[in-house]
């Protein structure tokens, strides 16, 4: 961890603009930080251009509050809504092009890897479900067979929100929509079940209205990735505009939507357990003691 | 991430030993480290690699020279994608990572892929190296095109075929034309020696901190990476220095480097919202850097082009690459028969000798521009960049493409044509430049 890239050279403090001081002063940069604790903290983001109300913005903010290590943390996003709250936070963040973000993300892990040997850096990929599940389909299936050692979040509005409302593979069958005029003709794509098959160490799907799950869905994520291999989560992060929902009502669709086909859901691997367990204190993880055993 | 030491050596389904080089008895035994010579490799200045090194000359194909070429070049990260006629060359790399001359390699997904890592890698600080050709190129071209943006040093080797249908995986050097308008550094080796030199040299001229910028090695395909030709080379036991990190141009991306804020304090990045005189400042700032390559390209490429016979000379030959062998015979040929006949090569096309070719045409009669390609960009360059600084007549041609081979005869043809004003067989009246064709202008005021 280096928090010298974060704090002023001797001198200059006075003459950086008050945003930036507050960011170093007040920033959780080398401090734990933790959804309950908004409001005491100046947040790795807080500006952003994206629509009121947009349901994505709140569990970006959120999945920011969550890093483990903010301060050795590098964000790598796709074209697409994200992206443009993404590249507002006060953490380096990569855009290249739509759809390459998992390919752009197995570059950045294994050059780090070569630099900074095992010193923490974490990667976190967060991008659209059309960047991810339709155009960047093969770069992210292949880094998690790979077993690209970072995190894939999908940012899952079941629409290309930022192009206008079109239909994406991740759209529910049935829905109409731009370019599906009459209705999707198949099934939601199941990333979480592909993620599996690929082998992803960690695998969750969370909704942004439980902040806490949020935060330990990504808390969990970032650690395993650094430990044991890829890891994937998909938050259905509504787009209010394309699909109409009232600002007032975004919360209450996400509620919706999570007892409709968007449960909470953690799969873990033995070795993601085991590190959690043994490497970062998560006592739920550690071996139960074989009570059978003991009997015989 | 390489492994620790291997025990075993490892074969190919063939029984081929994954090392290139048989392996020696003491690694059959077990006991051997497979990284130990290269663990042995000793730092020295680009100066010193280019200038001063001796070196020993070798007969051997380009695909080797390629290889020959990482080895001394310090590389952290390459990435394989095979395609002929480049797979060889991405294989041998392989051989370089199983004996540590090459700290990290993977074969990715394709190009898309394996284009969008590498600017991961160069993001992530580290020295990276790729190669593709043809179909691969252009299917890598969106984020190749976006490397030079995104000021990510590296270096891509593009061994040219064929690319639109019908397929063919011939020699062709087409995909160049795309290339040159990246706002990248294009380089065209002639043959394995350039090929040498250039990629090494690359290395050092994208990583300066004014230039900051990718840099593409182009050959032709087959005729150099499959063909044999003598390559002097520098003691495999030296290396160049490792690229350093904090050197580029723009932070990269390691979380060390300030500012924290990187995507909003420097005005990249932020796309819809960005105003659009940031983006053309920005592209301005990447052909500048371009521009400024011009000084380590004289210094350790001993300029942007080559000049055989050129003073005196009445006929002016202007190629790159396998087209500039072609004319070197073509040369020849034409002095045997009295003509007063010379060769400008090409070796940087990006950024392009604009200044050389203005003085050395000034006085030609004649430019013949003989293409490995159906389009002629190379013609269109020369013709742009000498616009008014010359009166020559240019022949945008002979063209040969899809594989064909270029005999010398059709260069020699050519000037010939050229300077006693016959019809040229194969290169077409609209492809010739600073003659007027009095059919054509009548043919044109019936036309108004
Ligand atoms: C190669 C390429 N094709 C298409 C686009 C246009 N494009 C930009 S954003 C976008 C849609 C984004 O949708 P999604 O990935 O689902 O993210 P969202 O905006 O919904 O968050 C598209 C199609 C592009 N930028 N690049
Ligand atoms: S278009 Fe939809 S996803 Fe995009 S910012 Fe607006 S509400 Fe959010």
């Amino acid at each position: 961890m280096s928090l010298n890239y974060v704090e002023f050279t001797p001198g200059f403090d006075r003459w950086m603009p008050k945003e930036y001081r507050d960011m170093v002063h007040h920033g959780p940069f080398g401090k734990k930080t933790s959804v309950s604790q908004v409001g005491t903290f100046k947040e790795i983001l807080e500006e952003h251009p994206m629509c009121a109300g947009c349901a994505m913005t709140l569990f970006i903010r959120l999945a920011m509050i969550a890093f483990p290590n903010p301060e050795d943390t590098i964000t790598v996003g796709t074209a697409g809504c994200g992206r443009l709250a993404i590249s507002q936070a006060a953490i380096p963040f990569v855009y290249g092009n739509y759809g390459d973000q998992n390919g752009v993300a197995s570059g950045l892990t294994r050059g780090l890897k070569l630099r900074f040997g095992d010193k923490p850096k974490d990667v976190v990929v967060m991008a659209g479900d059309g960047g991810m599940a339709d155009i960047g389909f093969a770069q992210t299936l292949h880094s998690w067979f790979r077993k690209e050692k970072f995190t894939t979040i999908m940012l899952d509005n079941e629409v290309y929100g930022n192009t206008g409302g079109q239909e994406s593979g991740m759209t529910n069958k049935g829905q109409v929509l731009k370019m599906a005029p009459v209705g999707k003709k198949f099934e939601k794509m199941d990333m979480l079940g592909m993620a599996k098959v690929a082998g992803c160490a960690y695998v969750a799907t969370v909704v942004p209205n439980n902040p806490r799950r949020v935060e330990s869905v990504i808390k969990k994520a970032v650690l395993i990735a650094r430990e044991v291999g890829p890891t994937y989560i998909q938050a259905y992060t509504s787009c209010n505009i394309e699909y109409a929902i009232p600002t007032d009502k975004v919360m209450e669709d996400a509620k919706d939507v999570e007892n409709d086909r968007y449960k909470f859901s953690e799969y873990l691997s033995d070795d993601a357990r085991q590190c959690l367990g043994e490497l970062y204190g998560y006592k739920e993880y550690l071996p139960k003691p074989e009570k059978t055993l003991a009997k015989s | 991430m390489s492994d620790a030491l291997e025990s075993e050596v490892k074969t190919n389904p063939q029984g081929d030993p994954i090392t290139a080089a048989p392996a020696p008895p003491s690694a059959q035994s077990g006991k051997k480290d497979p990284h130990a010579e290269a663990k042995r490799q000793k730092v020295v200045t680009p100066e010193y690699m280019f200038h001063e090194a001796p070196r020993e000359k070798e007969f051997i194909t380009g695909s080797e020279a390629a290889k020959e070429a990482v080895r001394r070049s310090n590389v952290d990260l390459s990435i394989a994608y095979p395609i002929t006629p480049q797979s060889e060359t991405m294989q041998l790399i392989g051989v370089l990572y199983g004996e540590g001359y090459v700290k990290e390699y993977y074969r990715g997904e394709e190009e898309y892929g394996v284009m969008s890592a590498i600017a991961g890698g160069s993001r992530a600080g580290v020295r990276c190296f790729t190669a593709t050709a043809g179909p691969g190129t252009l299917r890598g071209l969106e984020p190749i095109a976006s490397w030079p943006g995104h000021r990510l040093p590296a270096v891509c080797m593009f061994t040219c075929r064929v690319v639109n249908a019908p397929l063919a995986i011939q020699p062709d050097n087409i995909e160049m034309a795309y290339l040159l308008h990246c706002g990248m550094i294009i380089f065209h080796a002639e043959n394995q020696q350039d090929l040498f030199d250039y990629i090494m040299m690359a290395f050092i001229i994208s990583e300066k901190n004014d230039v900051t910028l990718p840099v593409g090695v182009c050959c032709d395909g087959f005729f150099v990476t499959h063909a044999r030709g003598y390559c002097s080379m520098q003691d495999k036991g030296l290396k160049l220095p490792e690229r350093e990190a904090w050197r580029g141009a723009v932070p990269v991306l390691d979380a060390e480097n300030p500012p924290a804020r990187l995507s909003r304090d420097a005005p990249v990045q932020k796309s819809n919202f960005m105003a659009y005189n940031i983006h053309a400042v920005w592209q301005q700032e990447v052909w500048a850097a371009v521009e400024r390559s011009r000084k380590y390209i004289d210094q350790y490429m001993d300029g942007l082009i080559e000049t055989q016979n050129v003073d005196e000379a009445d006929v002016l030959l202007i190629a790159s690459g396998s087209a500039a062998a072609q004319c070197r015979e073509a040369v020849r040929e034409c002095t045997a028969k009295g003509i007063k006949a010379g060769l400008i090569k090409i070796k940087s096309l990006r950024p392009f000798p604009t200044k050389e070719l203005r003085q050395l045409c000034s006085k030609a009669k004649l430019i013949v521009v003989p293409e490995f390609n159906y389009v002629g960009w190379l013609a269109k360059e020369v013709a742009t960049a000498i616009y008014g600084y010359s009166n020559a007549k240019i022949v945008g041609g002979p063209h040969v493409y899809g594989g064909m081979s270029m005999p010398v005869e059709m260069i020699v043809d050519e000037v010939i044509c050229g300077l006693s004003g016959k019809r040229s067989s194969t290169v077409p009246s609209s492809a010739i430049m600073g003659q007027v064709d009095p059919d054509a202008v009548a043919h044109f005021m019936q036309n108004i």
